[in-house]
């Protein structure tokens, strides 16, 4: 789960990382009242879960309560990225005198914590790692025994000279270690850690993003997700238990697992078609995930055919198909409807599906071209 | 290969809706399991056939469990994996998906220094067709024979084992190494055993997007792998940066790409197939 750099600098201050002030506006008035209190030079940004806030206009800086009035107005209500912009955070315009990059995150290769701190800040480090990668300290961290003050003190000076700065970017490599362990988090990120022209180090944009398997034992960080920036599809989907990613295509899939799912959007696009989405219904044959997952599907005006594809191994498809004659009762589908079932009792399965009307097969390969085809009529 | 008629099972959450229903599948399937492990159920006979104890150790003790598998709560799977590594296991499954990554990034170097090895988690576990199973990878949909077949994901495995078998090409061993980022056993130590095992002849590796994982399979097998591969990667029209159900699954930056991985095993001559079906083909034409 994303967090929002307002709440990001949040966990960041409690950890007793420096973070200059900065508060929160939903209106262009609350922007000028916030301005007004720092003192008038500020910088309005966009609070969106997307990268790219600044190439895309939703960042601004204001050297008056009136200029923060403008640049609140032409923020808030901006689509970035296809998110609309609900909330500005308003900060104090700092002095700054160097801009670093520090990052910490979870490494799948080494399988540990890694640090990656680059005094090439301010800037997509993804750009600094592939242009420049020799400007990157990499510092992997072995979880049972934490950052060590000399690792820290190593990264610190990696990117300071001076010893006095130094040593305040190690503390808070500390801080941000205890940040992202104490709170779960796959990455915790700032860019830019700044110096100021008094020679300060402090962390002005911050990034952390938490581990969705985390949320379930931290209901503290739970609370901090914000519905109103995410596809409230999406949102419909993980309240009933399913994963769903909506895509442009049209043919919407209802697979069991994510790997065939994956697969099955593949076999679409391979016969010529386009998945409207990502879904994962899992093992069960419950008709009420069937009844979610067709709500969801069908509230995407841009599905023109319905491919279901499970496999039952445990399950046993007559089960499934069942299941799914039970959903198609309580909720109509004007949409034409594919179903391949494949696995255990499979026979049987299809003959349930094709008493009551339905399309059944029992090949993937076929099911495919057939909604492919039935999409492609529909369109 | 990992599993067989030597291997003797702790299922640990015996007693639990998971646990349960996939120790009966198991028993029936004709794996040999010795034990079962529930905290605070110790004492009791699951099904009247199989022990319950407090603790692996205790099980260990008195039954010489050497194999175990991992049904308990995401949050205390981790905690189990421990148990089990502490307690002499050689081989532990874990089934359990939604374990924090950092749950996992602390135990991993403790299995390690145990010398035991981890299938998981997030994964379906093991199964070597005739002989024993030790998951939840369905038996009927499985033959016995000489492909091997590794993969990251659930049913895409069983999809592609379902062609072979239809075509009555059986499989040595077929082994999900799971969908997480965090991971015990990779690809490559898969590669590597199905190379030394005498029984598989051909090997199927299904991976997806998301790491590196597929990349450093592929130079292994350019490498170190005599015997034939077949490939897939699951994932060639996912956007970037959205997590595909598996917590592994996900495009970050440029990175992990289908096309990436694919690019991969075409350079290591591995056979790639571009629809499950195509194993069929694939795997014939190499077994020939």
């Amino acid at each position: 789960m994303n967090l929002h750099e307002y709440q990001a600098r949040d966990l960041l201050r409690a950890a007793g990382i420096p973070v200059p002030g900065g508060e929160v506006a939903t209106t262009p008035e609350e922007a000028r009242a916030i301005a007004t209190r720092f003192g008038g030079r500020v910088v309005i940004k966009a609070q969106v879960h997307a990268g790219g806030r600044g190439k895309a206009g939703g960042v601004k800086l204001a050297n008056s309560p009136a200029e923060a009035v403008q640049a609140a107005t032409a923020i808030l209500g901006m689509q970035i990225k296809g998110l609309t912009v609900t909330k500005v955070l308003v900060v104090p315009a700092a002095e700054i005198a160097s801009e670093s990059y520090v990052g910490l995150l979870l490494d799948r290769e080494s399988q540990q914590p890694v640090f990656m701190v680059s005094a090439a800040g301010g800037v997509d480090i993804e750009e600094v790692a592939a242009s420049s990668p020799e400007k990157i300290i990499r510092l992997a961290v072995d979880p049972r025994y934490g950052l060590m003050s000399h690792q820290a003190l190593g990264l610190g000076l990696g990117l300071y000279q001076d010893f006095r700065q130094a040593r305040a970017a190690a503390a808070i490599m500390q801080q941000l270690y205890q940040v992202f362990t104490g709170n779960g988090a796959s990455l915790a990120e700032i860019n830019p850690l700044i110096t100021t022209p008094s020679g300060e180090v402090l962390a002005l944009d911050a990034k952390v993003v938490i581990d969705d398997n985390e949320l379930e034992r931290r209901p503290a960080l739970e609370a901090l997700r914000d519905e109103s920036a995410e596809a409230p599809a999406e949102v419909a989907a993980r309240k009933a238990g399913l994963t769903f990613i909506k895509l442009d295509g049209n043919v919407g899939c209802i697979v069991n697992g994510a790997g065939l799912a994956m697969a099955t959007m593949d076999l679409v696009k391979y016969y010529g078609g386009e998945p409207a989405n990502f879904l994962d219904i899992g093992g069960s044959s419950n008709p009420d995930k069937v009844v979610s997952a067709l709500r969801i599907i069908t509230a995407d005006p841009n599905v023109k055919a319905i491919l279901f594809n499970i496999f039952g191994g445990i399950t046993r498809t007559d089960d499934v198909a069942n299941g799914i004659v039970t959903a198609m009762r309580q909720f109509t589908v004007d949409l034409p409807v594919v179903i391949r079932l494949t696995g255990t009792n499979e026979a049987e399965a299809i003959r349930i599906l094709e008493g009551v009307g339905m399309r059944a097969l029992s090949d993937m390969d076929d099911a495919v071209r057939q909604a492919v085809a039935l999409a492609r009529e529909a369109a | 290969m990992f599993v067989g008629p030597d291997t003797r099972l702790v299922v640990q959450g015996i007693t639990g809706r998971d646990g349960s229903f996939h120790a009966r599948q198991m028993l029936a399937y004709g794996t040999r399991i010795v034990a079962g492990v529930t905290p605070g159920k110790g004492g009791q006979q699951f099904d009247d056939v199989v022990p319950v104890f407090h603790t692996v150790a205790e099980a260990v003790a008195a039954t010489g469990a050497n194999t175990s598998v991992i049904y308990v709560p995401p949050g205390f799977a981790a905690g189990a994996i421990a148990e089990a590594a502490d307690a002499g296991i050689g081989l532990i499954v874990c089934i359990t998906e939604g374990i924090p990554a950092l749950d996992m990034a602390r135990v991993l170097p403790f299995v390690r220094e145990k010398g035991t090895r981890l299938i998981g988690p997030n994964c379906p576990g093991l199964i070597t067709p005739g002989a024993a199973k030790v998951g939840i990878i369905p038996g009927q949909i499985c033959l016995p024979g000489r492909v091997g077949l590794v993969s990251r994901s659930g049913t895409l495995t069983y999809e592609v084992v379902h062609h072979l078998t239809r075509n009555g090409i059986g499989q040595s061993t077929c082994v999900g190494i799971g969908g997480d980022p965090l991971i015990g056993t990779s690809f490559i130590d898969v590669l590597r055993a199905f190379e030394a095992d005498p029984g598989t002849a051909a090997i199927v590796m299904l991976g997806e997007i998301g790491g590196t994982d597929e990349q450093h399979a592929a130079r292994f097998v350019s490498e170190h792998v005599t015997k034939p591969v077949i490939g897939f990667i699951a994932g060639q029209t996912a956007p970037k940066g959205r997590r595909m159900g598996h917590a592994g699954a996900i495009i970050s930056g440029s990175s992990g790409t289908a096309e990436e991985k694919i690019h991969a095993f075409e350079a290591a001559r591995i056979a790639v197939m571009r629809r499950p079906v195509e194993v069929v083909e694939l795997v014939t034409g190499k077994l020939r």
